[in-house]
């Protein structure tokens, strides 16, 4: 039996939510333990509330207990940023979903937390506008998420990541207080409390509005398929486009391993045999764009790429596309769990890290399998390990660890996208210094003094916990999974 | 033969990256992650770990899934999730954590009349006389035990008013033979959706195929299957197997995606009984959906023209749980006149699923609901599926949206096709439907 919150607590959230939305029981608890991560916690209690103002009752109600909370999207998170790591009530924000408004002539949205990130494209893509940051999960993900863990994707080389999009939000504090902050017009002045709450991860609170920029769509777009024999010249590929001043909408790499894994997976059309691919996808005025494509290519060639293709239909294209953002699923033919990492190089060094990344997996007898937002230096390694096999699970959390230190040591960073969560803020110390951390910790403390709001996270908190030797979760080692 | 953990070593495979969740209708109408694909791989997991036991949180959790397998086409990581979630059903039917469904109105269909031609047969019969009288009012009254909106729930009674007899053990090819066919006629759609099967040995035999329709053939058990009465499964499927096999024809055919499914599992089923477990693979190995085989005749016999305005609803077990997909559209495109149009969401399940629509009425009207704004918004003169499950639910939903347009299976329509005359529009099929003259 898991610990339970004081029944108090469950009857007035049941009051707020509904008994139909308030879930306790063991099989209920474990349902809201995980996100994509490895990382597992079980909550106390589960709420599903269904609008902004029940939100902020089920805050006042923990607020007024001690009680900590978590909110959470569709759990999609790789750094474990909504698991209840100190156990209390995880409100999940999936019924708050709608779509509040569209202003095409003012070129915003204002939607719900709980609304998936593709979703919103779709509602505006007839009048040609688009919501830009395109995590790889966009099928999945909740917007509420994205601002939570300032979520990129592989068009935020050209448009920026999810901070870059939000205008403002509705935002229920610790305290259960409800506050506006940011316009939809830009600018409002004072201070820019909207880029302070995104990526804060939920600890300053819970985003129950999103005022979210509408860009207008490219009117063309193509899609480039560059293969080679050798991962240098597809990582002197990418250094020379962006050195040629062309930036792509995409720039993406995938590795030997990763090309065959998506092909069984979804058959996306990638050459099973070469060493590494280059996905490059430019937008623009029709006009230009043949002339950017043709410059892109003779780069690729240049550098001795065998084969460079251009998708020649929308359905190619999404084809192409469908590779890369399955990815994440499809390593898991290879090995049955993953360790992922998401940091950051200087693109200069792209070589380089690839390089130690390839010495780490050797040293430590592990197969790592990289795919990456090559355009910004945004490195996604995937660490393949089998939980039951206690000894690779120690050897895996060395590597990731030496991986991200190789990251800071040449100009770095920990995390380009997916946020520090439970995973990396012991880490954070690596790049900044105890006055930048105590400065992040009184901001916290002005908002949530009584450090109710997703504790321990993001924030070093001194102890290490959420162990990735323990995180595979409940299956002790050697049990059937 | 229980179920051991190595049962869910399927669940392995699931990486927890919620890819599959917006592919799940459960999920999408009611956005629980218990309700989600993701969410009942891991309370599966935690069954087969011995750290959840069976009982009513997991019958309510585990029963709520429609089966329909959508997360397994969208899962990048390949989980098997039907054959989980059989394994699962059947650890919570032994373990007897059952609600009153599955004890009372499932245990009686599974074991007592699917598995029963004579019983199945005597139903519908009286069916036929009582469907105004005893027999409605008893399972209207069953039908107000349950949750949720039960107006016009009677609907859901399937038109049993016309009888449909088995036919003749062989029937020979139109003009000159291409191949043989071993025909499965289902339990169910000899008795609410005879058409559909007498139109599948017509659009056969107009291919080229004699058909054989083995006599001592039974219920393919899938519905067994899917509500954890494994044991009873295997043994229809050792039926069948040597029912099939004794035909020697090249290919075993059916018209009902649900039954085609199960077919195409048999394999998997009676693998670890040695003396099974390669005549259940050689049968399976032959078992193709009859559009499957339709679509690879070259060249395509002739058909007449249909002037009509149509839509194909995919049914869940030939999409997901065949792959199979193109084939009907391909056949429905060659039908000169014919204009086929595609639904936005031509993956989402209809809500039938099996004997889902009598256990959990509200979720299957809901998840029914959005399928049926979706199809009648392409203002189509005709609804075309491949599964009697489907068929009658796709009726259900037009009657609950007081439209009238009529849902057939994919077979009457080519089997009109291939008859003639020419079928003018829709005021025609509105006169005088589909079916004109029965050949056999
Ligand atoms: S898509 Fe597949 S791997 Fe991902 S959560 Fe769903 S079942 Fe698991
Ligand atoms: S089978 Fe269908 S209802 Fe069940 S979990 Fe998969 S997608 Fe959802």
């Amino acid at each position: 039996m898991s610990p339970t919150v004081d029944p108090a607590v469950r009857s007035e959230i049941a009051g707020v939510v509904g008994a139909r939305y308030v879930f306790d029981r063991d099989e209920e608890k474990r349902a809201y333990s995980y996100d994509a991560s490895l990382i597992r916690a079980r909550p106390d209690l589960v709420c599903v509330p269904g609008s902004a103002e029940e939100v902020a009752a089920v805050v006042r109600v923990a607020h007024r207990h001690r009680v900590p909370f978590v909110a959470r999207g569709a759990g999609t998170g790789i750094a474990g940023g909504s698991i209840p790591i100190e156990g209390g009530i995880v409100i999940a924000l999936t019924r708050l979903n709608r779509i509040l408004e569209v202003n095409i002539p003012d070129r915003y949205a204002v939607v719900e937390p709980g609304v998936v990130n593709l979703d919103l494209t779709r509602r505006v893509e007839n009048e040609g506008y688009c919501y830009r940051p395109d995590p790889s999960s966009q099928k999945v993900c909740t917007i509420g998420g994205n601002v939570a863990s300032n979520a990129g994707g592989p068009h935020c080389l050209a448009y920026g990541v999810t901070s870059n999009h939000i205008l403002g939000m509705e935002v229920v504090l610790p305290d259960g207080s409800i506050t506006e902050i940011g316009a939809p017009h830009l600018e409002p002045g004072g201070y820019d409390l909207t880029g302070l709450f995104t990526g804060s991860e939920g600890t300053l609170g819970i985003a129950t509005k999103i005022i979210c920029r509408l860009s207008r769509s490219s009117e063309a777009v193509r899609t480039m398929l560059a293969s080679y024999d050798r991962m240098e010249d597809a990582a002197a590929a990418v250094e020379a486009i962006i050195a040629a001043g062309v930036i792509p909408a995409a720039l993406e790499m995938m590795d030997r391993e990763i090309i065959r894994a998506v092909e069984a997976a979804v058959g996306a059309g990638y050459p099973v045999d070469a060493e590494a691919v280059l996905l490059i996808e430019i937008e623009g005025p029709r006009d230009g764009l043949n002339e950017s494509s043709d410059v892109i290519k003779s780069l690729c060639l240049d550098q001795g790429a065998r084969e460079f293709r251009t998708a020649q239909s929308e359905e190619e294209r999404q084809k192409l596309w469908k590779g890369r953002k399955g990815a994440l699923g499809a390593v898991a033919r290879i090995k049955p769990m993953y360790y992922l990492h998401d940091g950051v190089v200087p693109r200069t060094r792209l070589l380089w890290v690839m390089k130690k990344i390839a010495a780490t997996a050797a040293q430590h007898r592990l197969t790592i399998v990289n795919v990456f937002h090559a355009g910004d230096g945004n490195l996604h390694p995937f660490i393949l390990f089998d939980p039951a096999d206690a000894d690779e699970v120690r050897r895996v959390h060395l590597a990731g660890e030496e991986i991200l230190r190789a990251c800071v040591e040449c100009g770095g960073t920990l995390s380009g996208e997916h946020g520090i969560g439970i995973e990396k803020n012991e880490m954070m110390g690596w790049i900044f210094s105890e006055q930048d951390l105590e400065t992040m910790r009184r901001v916290r403390s002005a908002i949530d003094p009584a450090g109710v709001a997703n504790p321990k996270k993001v924030l070093p908190s001194g102890a290490r916990c959420g162990e990735l030797s323990r995180s595979p979760g409940s299956a002790p080692a050697g049990a059937w999974i | 033969m229980t179920v051991e953990p190595s049962d869910f070593s399927a669940a392995k495979d699931c990486v927890s990256c919620g890819l599959c969740l917006p592919h799940c209708p459960t999920y999408r109408e009611y956005p629980v992650e218990m309700a989600s694909p993701r969410g009942r791989i891991e309370l599966m997991k935690g069954l087969a770990e011995g750290e959840l036991q069976p009982g009513p949180a997991l019958e309510e959790h585990l029963s709520l899934c429609l089966g329909c397998r959508a997360c397994e086409t969208a899962c990048p990581s390949d989980v098997r999730f039907g054959h989980l979630l059989e394994n699962a059903r059947a650890v919570l039917k032994d373990a007897g954590a059952s609600g009153w469904t599955s004890s009372a109105l499932r245990r009686l269909f599974l074991n007592q009349v699917f598995p029963r031609p004579a019983v199945l047969s005597a139903l519908a019969s009286s069916l036929r006389f009582y469907q105004t009288s005893m027999l409605r009012r008893w399972v209207q009254s069953l039908l107000r035990l349950m949750p949720g909106p039960v107006e016009r729930l009677e609907a859901l009674m399937p038109d049993f008013t016309a009888p449909w007899s088995a036919p003749p053990p062989e029937l020979p090819a139109h003009g000159p033979e291409r191949g043989v066919a071993a025909f499965l006629t289902g339990c169910v759609m000899p008795h609410c959706t005879g058409e559909a099967n007498d139109a599948t040995l017509e659009v056969l035999r107009h291919h080229g195929y004699r058909v054989l329709t083995p006599k001592d053939q039974r219920c393919c058990g899938a519905l067994h299957l899917h509500s954890g009465y494994q044991e009873e499964a295997r043994q229809l499927a050792r039926a069948n197997v040597s029912a099939f096999e004794a035909t020697g024809a090249d290919v075993v055919v059916t018209s009902s995606a649900g039954c085609g499914a199960a077919l195409k599992e048999y394999g998997d089923l009676l693998s670890r009984d040695p003396e099974w477990a390669e005549r259940s693979r050689a049968v399976e190995s032959r078992v193709r959906d009859v559009h499957q085989v339709l679509a690879e005749t070259d060249p395509p016999p002739p058909m007449g023209r249909i002037a009509l305005r149509a839509v194909y609803d995919d049914p869940c077990h030939l999409l997901h749980g065949q792959g199979v997909s193109l084939e009907p559209r391909q056949l429905l495109r060659a039908v000169p006149g014919l204009e086929l149009v595609e639904a936005k969401e031509p993956d989402w399940c209809c809500g039938s699923a099996g004997i889902y629509t009598v256990t959990h009425t509200e979720m299957s009207l809901r998840v029914l609901d959005r399928k049926m704004e979706d199809l009648l918004s392409l203002e189509p003169d005709i609804i075309l599926t491949a599964n009697p499950g489907c068929l009658l639910q796709l009726r259900l939903g037009v009657a609950r949206s007081g439209s009238d347009v009529p849902v057939h299976h994919v077979m009457e329509l080519l089997a009109r096709a291939s008859r003639g005359p020419d079928l003018t529009g829709p005021d025609e099929l509105r006169r005088h439907g589909l079916t004109g003259e029965r050949t056999r």
